[in-house]
């Protein structure tokens, strides 16, 4: 791993880092220190009300996330699956939005002041919001890296500046798929960490194979010095375990998410004890990666 | 909203080669897909440049869909309406009845050529569906339609034909269960199944290069209309017409005519209960630009950036985006959008049905609804071209619950 690294470095690709002293970098770092993987945990901000979603945030890191990733909800999240689309359209009817997830992340910092937290969502919601004003309220409110799902680099340009401004991680996704002709346009631009789609497919379906992810995170190596998390289609606390060792980080949703909807009643109001669950399944992830590796 | 208009030297050069008509359009799509779209991009330049790919369309249009179609002196309207010349280009006389066969045949001869062999596509309405299962049993692929729950009930006679023609029919229950949610699954679809799979987008809409692609797929109309118009009245029409979903059948009419300075232009969008009852489909005239499905174009969306539900009488219609080439003519005013109700459509319906014998699909009722307001204020020497897109066989069971009532009382008194 780390002559490939040296590899990548030497061959003239340094990541584009404006926030090298940031959250996300310094808990990456603590990661290598300390010889593991780690784990990213999703849910969607709001989901299934504010509150219940506000006590599961607040209870990650305790329960061990090393990182965590909410989502910006949006009424067509086109590369979610049934679960995350679900988990979105049940934030939007509690009355979610863009303005109240950045609340709900300024509400987490007041407790927790060294947890990274990336925000994952649509451009739709970001661009009626304002891109300068987005960038500016959610590093103010303590986020500390943007996913913009539908944001490719060929469409970055009214985004990426203001990000960059406000000292927030751009986060790119690569996938099967991404050729190592585009490798080089996706992870340019990037920082953070590089997100890896480990499938063909939405999130919360199908999971890839532990060699592919080898050979997979193998070449990303050789395009960029940026730890890799490795997502989609991670449902068990094995496979998290598994992933996080083949790269820098596992990343949870659609499992987690799926507490969430199993544990609602007949009116979608949390039952009592849906916060617990939720934390117990990713207090059970943490155990799985921390053992590891 | 829309910045002043300004005068172009040409209005049909776009878009540039990142797909952007002006500030639209564009490739908006999670980068699972990218090299998918990239892929259809290369292989439609190269297909357009190659005369054996153009024959093989042509040959096509003319023995399979019957192209090209009539362009007909509606006498009778233009004689009630008492103002324009009224011309009525024919597309609804295609096989399977609408403008959109045009389209899948372009795109499915173009997968033939990149080697896919399994065909996937949306559908409202069922019209765009049809149109590809029916062009998938003609070359023998396999074909999966995703439909709306919510559309499946209102449209069973197209689901049925579907289903004939050897399609798979997926009911899509995620989100509102119509249109915008179909397209979401059928996007979903083509990212899990990227080898095999060809997704036959059927307006012109979505990530590039599907809003030009399919552009150039309908121009046929425009094109067709020139020579047909020159033939019949020795000169060039004054106005054009036509309805406006995602606006496939409307910039196929327009974009031949683009540059020629005098010719008037009118898009009709869905006025549903009225812009103001905020159950409509226009989403020039109640919306604002966002990115959805791809593109970056005028949405129906709430203060939040979250997509609102459309609503209009014509399923065909009833779709909360535009195609991103409508949204750039929009702003720089070249071409006018008009809005139309659901009353109004089908007031429209039962004009033309009297007058001429044709029952026009409730698309198209809305572009003759504005031609029902705009004939009468201009000259008898003014040529108007209004295009047929598509017939309203398949409307019948709607216009008649609509009018329920009125034809309930019509039989009691006769």
């Amino acid at each position: 791993m780390s002559a490939a690294r040296t590899a990548a470095s030497s061959a003239g690709k340094p990541a584009a880092v404006p926030n090298a002293g940031g959250r996300i970098a310094r808990r990456f770092a603590a990661l290598k220190a300390a010889k593991r993987g780690g784990l990213v945990t999703f849910l969607t901000a709001g989901d299934p009300d504010p509150q219940t979603s506000l006590a599961i945030v607040a209870g990650l890191p305790k329960a061990g996330a090393d990182l965590i990733e909410i989502g910006m909800p949006f009424s067509d999240p086109m590369a979610d699956g049934p679960a995350i689309q679900a988990s979105s359209l049940r934030a939007l009817k509690a009355g979610m939005t863009l303005r109240r997830t950045l609340d709900l992340v300024a509400a987490f910092r007041k407790g927790d002041g060294e947890t990274p937290i990336v925000l994952m969502g649509y451009f739709n919601p970001i661009l009626a919001y304002g891109p300068d004003k987005f960038a500016r309220d959610a590093a103010a409110s303590g986020a500390d890296g943007i996913i913009c799902v539908d944001l490719p680099p060929e469409e970055a340009d009214e985004l990426a500046p203001p990000l960059a401004a406000h000292g927030l991680d751009l986060i790119r996704l690569a996938t099967p798929t991404s050729s190592d002709a585009r490798l080089p346009a996706i992870v340019g631009g990037a920082s953070g960490f590089l997100y890896y789609v480990s499938i063909l497919g939405i999130t919360g379906t199908k999971s890839a194979s532990a060699p592919a992810l080898d050979e997979a995170v193998a070449r990303l190596r050789r395009h960029t010095t940026l730890p890799i998390a490795i997502g989609f289609g991670i449902k068990t606390p094995e496979q998290a375990a598994e992933a996080a060792a083949l790269a820098d980080a596992a990343v949870v949703g659609s499992a987690i998410v799926n507490i969430i909807a199993e544990n609602l009643d007949a009116a979608g109001k949390p039952k009592p004890g849906l916060a617990d669950k939720a934390l117990a399944f990713v207090a059970a992830l943490a155990k799985a990666v921390r053992a590891g590796r | 909203m829309a910045p002043a208009p300004q005068a172009l030297n040409s209005y049909r050069t776009g878009p540039d080669e990142r797909g952007h008509f002006g500030q639209y359009g564009g490739r908006y799509v999670a980068e699972t897909l990218m090299p998918l779209i990239l892929d259809v991009e290369k292989a439609y330049v190269a297909a357009k440049a190659d005369p054996a790919y153009q024959k093989e369309l042509d040959y096509y249009l003319e023995h399979y869909v019957g192209r090209p179609s009539p362009l007909f002196h509606a006498e009778r309207l233009t004689k009630h309406l008492g103002g324009a010349k009224i011309y009525f280009k024919r597309d609804e006389l295609n096989h399977t009845g609408a403008h959109k066969i045009n389209n899948c045949l372009g795109q499915i001869l173009l997968a033939k050529r990149m080697g896919k062999r399994r065909i996937i596509a949306e559908t409202g309405a069922g019209q765009h569906g049809v149109a590809t299962a029916t062009v998938a049993a003609l070359f023998g692929l396999p074909c999966v339609v995703y439909m709306g729950a919510v559309d499946i009930e209102r449209q069973k006679p197209n689901v049925f034909r579907m289903r004939l023609l050897g399609a798979e029919v997926r009911p899509v229950t995620s989100g509102s269960s119509t249109l915008k949610d179909a397209m979401n699954d059928a996007l979903r679809d083509w990212v899990a199944n990227v080898e095999d799979t060809f997704y036959i987008i059927g307006t012109a809409a979505g990530p590039h290069p599907y809003p030009a692609m399919v552009r150039d797929f309908q121009q046929v109309i425009g094109i067709e209309t020139r020579a047909q118009i020159m033939k019949a009245e020795g000169r060039l029409p004054d106005t054009l017409v036509a309805a406006i979903g995602g606006g496939s059948n409307a910039i196929g009419l327009f974009h031949p005519f683009l540059d020629e300075k005098g010719i008037a232009m009118v898009g009709v969008e869905a006025a549903g209960l009225g812009l103001g009852s905020g159950k409509h489909a226009a989403s020039m005239n109640g919306g604002r630009p966002g990115v959805l499905h791809g593109n970056k174009t005028y949405l129906l969306q709430d203060e939040d950036g979250q997509i609102t539900e459309a609503h209009s009488i014509s399923a065909g219609l009833d779709y909360p985006g535009v195609g991103p080439e409508h949204s750039w003519l929009f702003d720089t005013g070249r071409v006018t959008y008009a809005a139309i109700t659901d009353r109004e459509a089908l007031d429209a319906f039962q004009l033309c049905a009297r007058t001429e014998g044709i029952l026009p699909a409730l698309e198209p009722a809305h572009a003759l609804a504005q031609v029902v307001k705009m004939a009468p204020t201009l000259p008898k020497s003014h040529l108007l071209v209004m295009n047929m897109c598509g017939r309203g066989d398949k409307d019948v069971f709607t216009v008649a619950e609509a009018l329920g009532n009125d034809i309930a009382k019509k039989a009691g008194t006769h």
